[in-house]
């Protein structure tokens, strides 16, 4: 298994096969379709995440010491978003996930959804990963 | 209905329209929400800054003096517009919702349990809630006109909660999410005959119709100066003069007082019991010149444009396929409130703003309407008398671009 910065990486050279933003775009809501989705029953209100205008619910387990992410989401190109954030924040222990940066969203083009004002909640969405890896280090200890 | 809207000689008024967004030409269909402000109301604001910025009222010198003459013509361009009977009818506010907050906190000196106030299910966040806090407040009951499924209000059911009870009435003029427009001489009329006074929120609806306060007979009109051509943070609430003298202040502090002892302070009179501190000066000037912007194209013109602009939009947004419009009244402002069938509206606003194109998405602060339809959001488009049908067709172009990615 690969770890953050690799998928990263990864992503980053993905994208950089496009050139223009439509393309980008069209990839990322391919992303989306292929998002691990959350289980139906914890797409409940408490795991919808605050401050997205699309609505997007996140589910995190513990399998052998990495924490694994689920999620969904009503609009597309959120769904992507969030794809994207749970393929490389996914099956990572809670410390790694903890310590990686996300400066890979502004190399794939999507650095205008990183403004917190933004109404799509993309630094909610990473807030919320880290939470969830915080909250299983902190049981872990 | 012929206009006669110059429109290559109005954008020329608005320098934003020239620029470019995400490398394509600004569409801009977001005016419910705020509109453009023309030159002539931006060199007000350069002008006072360089000129004659001072603060109003009670100073000696020459430059206080020009700001404050400039200041109060500006409340008689406002009065004028809306035909109040008096200028001291005209309280400068920092917006509607300042206007709304201002009535409301008057009349909780005015309620007691068991009165009822009637809202209507139309309304933007800022028309209810501060209708709830003042319930909470007094233990009066909040009633609600429900709306139809073309977003209309259900005109019987509100003869039907009209009683002795009723004390208050609140309606917007036009529904910033729908864009209808209200049956607001009637609602005044009917409320009158109960007893009950009316405000109504005139924030969607100034940019469009001149509303005449005292045909309307209405007590209490609200508007804000940014959708009007003027800056933000400046608005106009109309009182009719009995209700001003009959509520108490807002906010305490310099400007509105007479007389301060620490055993009793007066209140001055209007409309500066109503407004403590040193106002938007600046704000306040300026909104009065949108609003002579305004009257020199004509409201008729104004409405005629729109109405053109609304019919061709609709025609052309229908045709794209699966789209879904909310709001189909035949009384309605140029406002588009839509969905395509199985896409979210952020989506398609995410994608046509990448082309250029500036509307709103999600439930407008009236979350209401969409639980009624059932809806996350709409899209909104919105247009304004300084748009174009090629600008719709740009619109209507990249809103099927959107619905071929998003499929």
């Amino acid at each position: 298994m690969s770890n953050i910065k690799e998928i990263q990486e990864e992503i980053v050279d993905e994208f950089a096969m496009f050139d223009d933003w439509m393309q980008r775009y069209e990839y990322m809501i391919e992303l989306g379709k292929s998002l691990p989705l959350i289980d139906e029953q914890y797409k409940t209100d408490e795991n919808i995440i605050k401050g997205c205008q699309s609505k997007v619910w996140v589910h995190a387990d513990m399998e052998d010491g990495k924490v694994v992410f689920t999620a969904d989401s009503d609009a597309i190109i959120t769904k992507g978003i969030i794809a994207i954030l749970v393929r490389a924040f996914s099956n990572q222990e809670p410390k790694a996930i903890l310590d990686a940066n996300t400066d890979f969203i502004d190399e794939i083009g999507l650095k205008e959804h990183l403004s917190p004002t933004r109404a799509n909640g993309l630094v909610s969405m990473i807030k919320q990963l880290k939470m969830y890896a915080l909250a299983y280090q902190t049981k872990v200890q | 209905m012929s206009h006669q809207i110059d429109i290559e000689k109005v954008r020329a008024d608005f320098p934003i329209l020239s620029r470019k967004v995400n490398g394509h030409p600004l569409v801009y269909f977001d005016n419910a929400a705020t509109s453009q402000t023309p030159k002539v109301v931006i060199d007000a604001i350069v002008e006072y800054y360089e000129q004659y910025n001072a603060n109003i009222h009670r100073g000696v010198h020459s430059l206080s003096q020009e700001a404050t003459d400039a200041y109060e013509q500006a409340r008689e361009t406002l009065r004028a517009h809306f035909n109040a009977a008096k200028k001291e009818e005209i309280i400068f506010t920092s917006g509607t919702t300042h206007g709304i907050n201002l009535v409301a906190n008057g009349f909780a000196s005015q309620l007691k349990a068991g009165d009822e106030v009637i809202v209507s299910a139309l309304e933007h966040h800022s028309n209810i809630v501060p209708w709830q806090m003042l319930c909470e407040k007094t233990g009066a009951q909040l009633k609600v006109i429900p709306m139809t499924n073309s977003g209309e209000l259900a005109m019987d059911a509100f003869h039907e909660l009209l009683s002795d009870k009723t004390k208050l009435v609140f309606v917007n003029h036009v529904s910033n999410a729908l864009g209808t427009i209200n049956p607001i001489e009637t609602i005044i009329s009917e409320a009158h005959k109960k007893g009950a006074a009316v405000l109504i929120d005139g924030a969607q609806a100034a940019p469009h119709i001149k509303a005449d306060v005292q045909a309307l007979d209405v007590d209490f009109y609200v508007v804000s100066g940014h959708k009007m051509c003027g800056p933000t943070g400046v608005g106009v609430l109309y009182g009719k003069e009995e209700w001003l003298i009959k509520l108490p202040p807002y906010q305490g502090g310099g400007e509105m007082i007479d007389q301060v002892t620490f055993e009793k302070t007066t209140y001055a009179g209007l409309p500066h019991k109503f407004e403590a501190g040193t106002p938007n000066i600046c704000g306040g000037i300026a909104f009065g010149k949108a609003i002579e912007y305004l009257n020199g194209l004509g409201f008729e013109n104004i409405a005629a444009y729109e109405h053109e602009l609304l019919t061709y939009a609709t025609e052309q947004l229908l045709a794209v396929g699966d789209v879904m419009i909310y709001g189909t009244s035949s009384e309605k402002t140029a406002v588009i409130s839509f969905n395509i069938e199985g896409i979210h509206p952020y989506d398609i606003g995410t994608i046509i703003d990448k082309l250029g194109i500036a509307v709103r998405t999600g439930h407008h602060c009236a979350q209401p309407i969409m639980d009624y339809y059932k809806i996350p959001g709409t899209v909104r488009a919105s247009f304004s008398f300084y748009n174009t049908k090629e600008e719709i067709d740009a619109f209507v172009q990249a809103v099927k671009r959107a619905k071929i990615m998003l499929s």
